[in-house]
């Protein structure tokens, strides 16, 4: 039996395609992935989101807590901020990709990916029962809170409209910051932040309020050309500015620099998991890496698992690979040897037995024309 | 409501063929395209291939799937649609006219009566 999210009904009526997620029932598209990742990058699409998974660490060990156990350095938060980071094991190997918000002095909220709930809070709560766990509180808010994102260049335009009252204007909000509001009486995080590499918020609040928050966006946002968008065009949208999806680029077995996120490991905060191993990566180098890459022939789209050749030989894996709407040609994200990872190098990749030449970019493959 | 027109035969997979004399077009229907949404790229058979009846021999991928198009007749490929390089939102545009994927001179003429009707292909599209 798939789990359904708050808005299920609403995907229905709107006649969305819905297909299999992680053991969810969530909607590929409503109309095309096509048409939904443009109307993302021309004007603003809005996803649900309350699949993912949202975690609350309080108490007065919390911020120190939260640097052992997560790999950007917390410390750089103010109250209303939020940063990318990673959750490593003792091996380097990444747990899970998220999102950490400050919200008060020792109060934080991670935002992790729903396929894995059941290994984060697991982890986080074995964490919490070691010394450095003192003083901390880890509560699981999955069941009880939903999210909704809302992206794309016109969102700034209708965001406050979205909740009925606000701390700070949303709109006023810089990129990575959050403000609390309210809705129907209930809470509602607002943070400018997203999965796209456009502008955008993701809203958090209680799982009661989704459906009728949804409406009221798409009522406010209906006169700035927004439409729902699904996760098809999520993928697409996320591919092209090469943001990591948990499972393809990033697992157990992979490191964040071997994934190419060293950025936001913070090796001079104090002692984390998985920090020699960084910290040796760091320095050396890690023998494969994550590189972007884009089809330089007509082909196929690239997809996940299509075997990568340099040089005659099988080097490595695609992880991500799909037709970039805006660009019109395949393009991905693959795993070779660091020798090969030099954007310029001359790959292929192997499509039903036959190999079509590629070339390895620089991250973001898609950049908005300034 | 798909578009089934009458003077085509079709396989319970979704392709149609187009019969004159000795020679069918094949392509995929109205509902096919459909359900796959943006056709981003057909892979077709090479000019010659001899083909049999449910032999996979072309592929037409979406932005999420690519999926086998299987011959619904058997035969020689003698024309490939080349439009279909440029332009694969064709399919989606004109599954039964400008979306066609390849000609074929049939082994034997009568094996397209044995596929289904346009109402029979209706009743398994339509429930």
């Amino acid at each position: 039996m798939l789990k359904r999210t708050p808005l299920f009904e609403a995907h229905q009526k709107l006649g969305a395609r819905l297909v299999e997620f992680g053991g969810w029932e969530m909607p590929v598209h409503y109309t095309s992935i096509m048409e939904e990742h443009r109307v993302v990058r021309t004007a603003a699409g809005i996803f649900d989101i309350c699949h993912m998974g949202e975690v609350s660490i309080t108490g007065a060990g919390a911020s120190s807590f939260l640097n052992q156990v997560l790999t950007n350095d917390i410390a750089k938060l103010r109250v209303g901020e939020g940063q990318y980071s990673l959750m490593c094991n003792p091996a380097g190997g990444v747990i899970d990709d998220l999102y950490v918000y400050k919200l008060g002095v020792q109060e934080y909220l991670l935002i992790i990916n729903a396929s894995r709930i059941d290994a984060d809070v697991p982890w986080l709560l074995q964490e919490a029962q070691r010394d450095i766990g003192a003083g901390v509180l880890v509560t699981n808010q999955s069941e009880t809170l939903g999210a909704i994102a809302i992206q794309g260049p016109t969102v700034e335009k209708f965001i406050d409209q979205c909740v009925d009252t606000f701390d700070r204007a949303p709109s006023s909000l810089l990129k990575n910051q959050i403000t609390r509001g309210e809705f129907a009486g209930q809470p509602v995080y607002l943070a400018r932040t997203g999965y796209t590499g456009e502008d955008g918020f993701e809203l958090v609040g209680a799982a009661s309020i989704m459906t009728d928050l949804w409406q009221r966006a798409l009522q406010v946002g209906l006169v700035h050309g927004l439409k729902p968008a699904g996760l098809g065009a999520r993928d697409t949208l996320r591919t092209e500015v090469c943001y990591p999806l948990y499972g393809h680029e990033l697992d157990e077995k992979r490191t964040p620099i071997e994934a190419g996120l060293g950025f936001f490991v913070s090796l001079d905060k104090g002692p984390f998991n998985g920090r020699e191993i960084l910290a040796m990566q760091k320095l050396q180098g890690a023998p494969q890496r994550c590189v972007a890459f884009k089809m330089i022939e007509k082909s196929p789209p690239p997809r996940p698992h299509y075997r990568v050749w340099f040089d005659g030989q099988p080097v490595g894996e695609v992880v991500s690979g799909t037709l970039s709407p805006s660009l019109n040609l395949g393009i991905g994200m693959a795993y070779v040897p660091t020798t090969v990872a030099q954007p310029g190098s001359r790959i292929e990749i192997e499509i039903r037995g036959q190999r079509f030449a590629a070339e390895v970019v620089k991250k973001p493959i898609y950049r908005k024309a300034s | 409501m798909s578009n089934i027109p009458s003077d085509l035969r079709y396989a319970k997979s979704h392709e149609w063929v187009r019969v004159a004399g000795d020679h069918a077009t094949v392509g995929i229907t109205d509902h096919a395209q459909h359900e796959l949404t943006d056709v981003v790229f057909v892979e077709l058979p090479q000019v010659h291939r001899i083909v049999k009846a449910g032999e996979a021999c072309a592929v037409v991928e979406s932005v999420k799937t690519a999926s086998d198009i299987y011959s619904p007749v058997s035969g020689q490929i003698v024309e490939i649609n080349a439009a279909l390089s440029n332009n694969p939102g064709l399919v989606n545009t004109d599954p039964f006219g400008d979306g066609w994927f390849y000609k074929i001179k049939l082994s034997d003429a009568a094996e397209p009566e044995a596929m289904l009707a346009a109402e029979a292909y209706g009743k398994q599209v339509q429930g």
